[in-house]
């Protein structure tokens, strides 16, 4: 060999495959200002809708007079209920096998409840129009508060329900009631309550809050009356499965629907779902005959498309006075609002909440969620989350806190006496699931030392002490979390969405200079596929990253797939890229014996192409290969190189984490400070390590917003109080702490390539230290819970209540 | 989220400004940095017909001392007294609150004779201006006349601006030298009102606080000038007793609103210890 | 409504419209004149996603109606490149540094973040953060905003850049 022959090392850092800090490839675009959402889109002709909303949380809707908004220059039609109901589509049918309405039919049962559509020539236009539009309401009364939702005299809520003593999820105790989901063995549970010698209860509340990413919800849809054809941009998660959807409900053949999601300005679990807008805008584009644009604003962001959380949850564990967990019992009032419009997987009417027994082995366990309607905004997302799995992370990590409070035992050191161990995975948990793997001890350690966690403590002492004396008006609260968690939906025999397994996809196809083109099922927001997806490819088949170009979101191109969220892309899509990579290498394989003229057999990969086994000279590169699957491959052999993968996962995976944070509390004001925050995760193989930090930052800002103050919060008459960028609190730098990072890598068994995803991660386990915190801080002075958000004045509440503030 | 339509003038001196607002009554709204204003349009919750754009008018910006007194023009930008040394000299509190106003892009739009002219109790200028002991010129068809900061507020959004009268200047007497001064603010994060906030100014001799006057923001329909809160602590050399006397009077003449940065009751709370607050960091002098 | 005749330059040129005098000026950015890298993400003057640059000074461009731009310049994030069309010392720290996800914020960003360094060459990492807190990202939590910044910082003045330790 000459010195021009790459090393090895020189020739894999070429492919910028996984384990590479890869410069994202979208950033090329997006920082020039040649991204390309969904608002950028002008399509000639193109008209605007908006929509006017209901004022009252609950009302009957008396008369609807569109006349003057008729006559206001630019305004073309006011749709409302009465005019979809001559397309059947007055109401649509939610994920959660609920009905929602698409315009307010009779009544209206929450805030900013979309009422009318007006289609104009432009925006303006339209908003012009909805001001002329003069609706006649009779107020009800509303109902806000959950816990009164199953009272006998509370009012009825859903009229449309009458009668109807099961819905989807089986039977209905009242005319407020959606669902009762009961997992567990209850006897057992009971019998290890009865014969335990400490237990806890507490009610845990998860307040309703909103993942308002910075995008919110638009549209844009074009229906070709000549050709029968609707076309679709929208900022969608699940672009295939919107596909599907609108063909089910607007009985169009589906090979006629063209869904397109362009560059999407983040998402976090709001564009997993199927909106009013979406509807309105392509039955606006089906009247018309033109193109018409939707795009809401941010206040109806907030107020009306999908909230998130809203549980609350009653929690008892059961323990030895060892500190050895012997039984967890649940009871979760579930806030659904006006419709169920959880975008769960269809089976899963609470998600996958019963992963709430968290990272403890626990002997036994009871589960039951009573789904409730209330006259709030629809919706029960996932935000930045696998279904639920914060609330259940919350709920658990919170109860270990109580428990160990009780039990007067360090945090930290109940979690390691109660860890699930290395050995015991496969981990049947006592409420069904198969954890695949985990090294919750090391971590949970690692962390530790990293934070110098002892000597925190002894901080945290000296500084009650002079609390105590009079001396210091501040104290430190140290929150533990440890969390695991549940994603990569799904398996199809646990997971679908309206009968569709939950698999995903991958085709690539190789073209004869070595370069390459790989759509997926998914749709990235700010994840990074294009970049990560190409490592993966880099990695197993050879052929730079650079060389491999990524495509998703257009259902017309793209293999179909469930979407992206619930940190499920690289769970199942990435294993869909894998194994569709393994195909093209098992052909390229094919190719090279039969140019190289050894059998397949003696063939062994290296790197970035294929080696006789004992003889290095001979070699043929992945790019050569290409090149021959055009001209010249092996009799009998079609010639192309491309593959296609669905890839249906054989179990979820379970990442985990241990994070620690430290803050101080002024208790005259309420004024938090974090002064630390420690986050180590364990997502598997780790495919791009800049992009999971990333993420990792990213969503622990949205953790501590949750946890210190961000809420939908209604009052009593049901208007929403927190309806903005003001009082929806939203961090800009200056509040958002620095984060510190760490991880360990225990990769999936079961994944071609081990990685387990991480998007989700920090706001699962986040919450739970933030709050954690705040509760530890104040628990020296007689405070079990204190519930989230833990903004300012709730913190100066909390002293109030406990003594500490006059 | 798109404004009413409305007509739109630019006049280039004051004479005309002042003119078309007589001319065009109720139905005319002054802009200026259009911060407050161009949001409640947005909302449709404001829908005038003609917008009177001063940003043509250059006589109203600039900052000059005239004698012991800081005058400043109403279309000066909250990052022009930033970056104003003669502010920062003579009235650094003026230079601390305009810090805790909005974010950075508002301040570069927003202007002191916005904040202090529109009445929104959650400004942050005009209890400042009370507490200086600052006072407004006021310019109308019929000649001009300036009031007293501490006379101007009269309800939320309601001030003695008369129809068709355009606050023009704010005159601030310059403090003493070695006057202490400080304005704390509690907020949520940056961007958001006060939750609660106040202004001290004051003089110390001997150990002894010999002058003060102290302003209150958002905590009541109107800035306040806790007059009662800063006799108080005069002659004290500001011990925990006349501390928490000075809170307590400040206190009594609050009524803030709950709303999300929370109950009635926190508000008056926090809105002592803010006042606690100033008075010991305006006497450290730093 | 009458429409009124505005002329201002944008990036350089000199460009034309005819608007209602309610027209915003991110309307006009984005609708007449096509440049869609300003984005719109709160409406209510929190977001700063809309932020561009006017005569030396960062504004959100959704709180200012487009009439009162006449005459002005304009720099919006089609304008921050390189003459020669390479990424700007921003652009590409913002690139090097991950200080961006899903994209929609950075436009605003980066227009704030030019005119922080215009200002403050050298800013600390407490003055970044009070500099860029008129904008909000919902992605990356700004701790690798700040280190794009600062990796902007020190090549415009030819300084090493050293990466902060965690």
């Amino acid at each position: 060999m000459n010195d021009m022959t790459p090393t090895r090392e020189q020739r894999s850092a070429a492919l910028e495959g996984m384990g590479c800090k890869r410069k994202r490839v979208e950033d090329i675009r997006f920082t020039q200002g040649k991204g390309n959402y969904v608002d950028d889109v002008k399509l000639p002709g193109m008209l605007h809708g908006d929509f006017v909303r209901s004022p009252h949380a609950h009302a009957r809707v008396k008369k609807i007079d569109d006349t003057e908004a008729l006559k206001v220059p630019g305004v073309l039609a006011v749709i409302t209920a009465e005019t979809l109901k001559t397309v059947n589509l007055a109401w649509m049918p939610t994920l959660a096998g609920d009905v929602q309405m698409v315009l307010a039919d009779g009544k209206v049962l929450f805030q900013n409840q979309e009422v009318a559509f007006v289609v104009a020539t432009d925006r303006y236009a339209a908003d012009d129009g909805i001001n002329k539009v003069v609706v006649e309401y009779e107020q009800l009364t509303p109902l806000i508060d959950p816990f009164k939702a199953m009272d006998a005299d509370a009012p009825v809520l859903r009229e449309d329900l009458a009668g109807k003593t099961s819905g989807a999820h089986g039977p209905r105790k009242h005319h407020n009631h959606i669902f009762e989901w009961t997992v567990g063995d209850k006897e057992l549970t009971d019998a290890a309550f009865n014969k335990a010698e400490v237990t806890i209860k507490e009610m845990i509340s998860y307040h309703r809050t909103h993942p308002s990413p910075l995008e919110t919800c638009q549209c844009v849809c074009s229906f070709d009356k000549i050709k029968g054809e609707l076309t679709i941009y929208g900022t969608f998660q699940a672009p295939h499965v919107i596909r599907t959807v609108v063909s089910l409900i607007a009985k169009l053949p589906e090979q006629k629907i063209h869904v397109i999601a362009p560059d999407i300005g983040g998402g976090f679990g709001n564009k997993v779902g199927a909106y009013p807008g979406y509807i309105c805008a392509a039955v606006a584009s089906i009247v018309t005959g033109k193109p018409v644009k939707w795009v809401e604003d941010r206040i109806e962001n907030l107020t009306a498309t999908s909230f998130a959380r809203d549980y609350h949850m009653t929690t008892e564990i059961a323990a030895t006075r060892e500190g050895k967990v012997t039984g967890l019992r649940v009871h979760v009032l579930a806030d659904h609002g006006a419709f169920d419009a959880c975008a769960d997987p269809s089976k899963w009417p609470a998600g996958f909440f019963n992963i709430v027994t968290g990272s403890y082995d626990f002997p036994t366990a009871h589960l039951s969620v009573d789904g409730i309607y209330t006259n709030k905004a629809p919706g029960g997302v996932a935000y930045r989350c696998s279904f639920r799995v914060t609330e259940a992370a919350y709920c658990i990590e919170r109860a270990m806190d109580i428990l160990a409070q009780k039990l007067d035992m360090d945090p930290a050191e109940l979690r390691l006496k109660n860890f699930i161990k290395p050995e015991q995975f496969p981990y049947h948990s006592a409420l069904g699931w198969e954890y695949d793997s985990g090294d919750y001890a090391t971590a949970m350690k690692k962390a530790m030392e990293s934070t110098k966690y002892a000597e925190l403590r002894k901080e945290q002492a000296v500084k009650r002490a002079a609390f105590k004396r009079g001396e210091t008006r501040e104290i430190m609260g140290i929150g533990v979390s440890f969390f695991t968690e549940i994603v990569g939906a799904g398996p199809s025999k646990n997971c679908d969405i309206l009968g569709i397994a939950m698999f995903d996809s991958c085709e690539i196809r190789m073209h004869p200079t070595g370069a390459g083109i790989a759509r997926m099922g998914t749709k990235s927001q700010g994840q990074g596929h294009e970049t990560t997806w190409a490592q993966i490819i880099a990695t197993e088949i050879g052929i730079p990253a650079d060389n491999i170009m990524v495509e998703e979101g257009n259902t017309d191109t793209a293999p179909y797939g469930l979407g992206t969220y619930g940190s499920r892309s690289t769970p199942v899509a990435g294993a869909a890229i894998a194994m569709a990579a393994r195909k093209i290498k098992a052909k390229a394989q094919m190719i090279a014996a039969y140019k190289l003229e050894v059998h397949e057999d003696d063939l062994e990969f290296d790197i970035d192409g294929f080696r006789v086994k004992g003889l290095p000279e001979k070699f043929m590169s992945m790019k050569d290969i290409c090149w021959v699957a055009y001209n010249s491959v092996p009799p009998g052999m079609e010639p192309g190189l491309e593959a296609v993968s669905y890839y249906d996962p054989p179990n979820m995976t379970y990442p985990f984490g241990a994070y620690i944070c430290v803050m101080d509390i002024d208790v005259d004001t309420g004024v938090y400070k974090v002064r630390r925050f420690h986050a180590l995760d364990d997502c598997g193989t780790r495919i791009n390590p800049m992009i999971i930090e990333g993420q990792v930052h990213g969503g622990l800002t949205e953790a501590f917003a949750i946890a210190m103050g961000q809420e939908i919060r209604y009052d009593a008459e049901g208007n929403v109080v927190t309806g903005s960028f003001m009082d929806f609190f939203m961090p800009t730098a200056v509040e958002t702490p620095h984060w510190e990072t760490d991880f360990t890598v225990t990769p999936s068994p079961h994944h071609p390539i081990g990685a387990k995803g991480v998007g989700e991660s920090p706001n699962v386990g986040g919450v739970p230290a933030f709050s954690n915190a705040v509760n530890d801080a104040f628990s020296f002075l007689g405070s079990t819970h204190i519930q989230m958000p833990h903004d300012y004045w709730r913190n100066w509440k909390a002293a109030k209540e406990l003594g500490a503030v006059a | 989220m798109i404004p009413g339509p409305f007509n739109y003038h630019r006049p280039a001196s004051l004479a005309d400004a002042v003119n078309l607002l007589a001319t065009l009554g109720d139905e005319a709204r002054p802009l200026a940095g259009g911060h407050s204003l161009v949001p409640m349009m947005k909302l449709r919750l404001a829908t005038p017909e003609h917008l009177v754009d001063l940003h043509g008018i250059a006589g109203l910006k600039g900052i000059r001392r005239d004698g012991n007194r800081l005058v400043i023009g109403a279309m000066t930008t909250q990052h022009e007294l930033l970056a104003s040394d003669e502010v920062a000299k003579s009235v650094p509190i003026l230079h601390e609150a305009a810090l805790l106003i909005a974010d950075p892009q508002v301040r570069y739009r927003g202007t002191i004779g916005g904040n202090v002219a529109n009445g929104d109790p959650g400004n942050d200028m005009p209890a400042l201006m009370m507490t200086l002991g600052a006072s407004y010129r006021l310019e109308g068809k019929s000649g001009a006349r300036d009031v007293a900061a501490a006379e101007f507020y009269q309800g939320a959004y309601f001030t003695a601006l008369e129809p068709g009268e355009l606050l023009t200047a704010v005159s601030i007497p310059v403090p003493p030298a070695g006057h202490g001064s400080a304005y704390e603010k509690l907020k949520r994060k940056v961007g958001d009102y006060a939750t609660a906030a106040a202004a001290v100014v004051l003089t110390m001799s001997g150990g002894k606080v010999a002058t003060c006057a102290i302003g209150l923001t958002n905590l009541a329909e109107t800035p306040l000038l806790a007059t009662d809160a800063a006799n108080a602590v005069i002659g004290t050399s500001l011990d925990e007793a006349s501390l928490k006397k000075a809170a307590a009077a400040a206190q009594a003449i609050m009524s803030p609103a709950a709303d999300a940065r929370g109950p009635v009751e926190y508000r008056k709370h926090v809105g002592g210890i803010m006042v606690m607050r100033a008075l010991q960091r305006a006497a450290r002098g730093n | 409504m009458a429409k009124t005749h505005i002329t201002m330059k944008v990036n350089g040129t000199e460009v034309e419209g005819l608007v209602e005098p309610r027209t915003l000026l991110v309307h006009f950015i984005r609708e007449n004149l096509q440049m869609t890298g300003t984005h719109i993400g709160c409406e209510t003057t929190h977001c700063g996603a809309c932020t561009v640059d006017i005569d030396g000074m960062s504004i959100k461009s959704c709180t200012m109606f487009a009439v009162q731009a006449e005459g002005s310049d304009v720099t919006t994030i089609e304008g921050m490149a390189n003459a020669d069309g390479s990424l700007s010392a921003l652009q590409e720290g913002f690139r090097m540094m991950h200080g961006l996800q899903c994209g929609f914020c950075t436009p605003g960003m980066i227009l704030r973040a030019h005119r922080l360094l215009k200002e403050n060459p050298s800013p600390t990492e407490a003055e970044i953060r009070m500099g860029i807190s008129g904008n909000i990202c919902r992605c990356t939590g700004y701790q690798n905003i700040v280190k794009a910044i600062q990796y902007a910082a020190a090549k415009i003045n030819g300084t090493q850049f050293q990466e902060a330790a965690e």
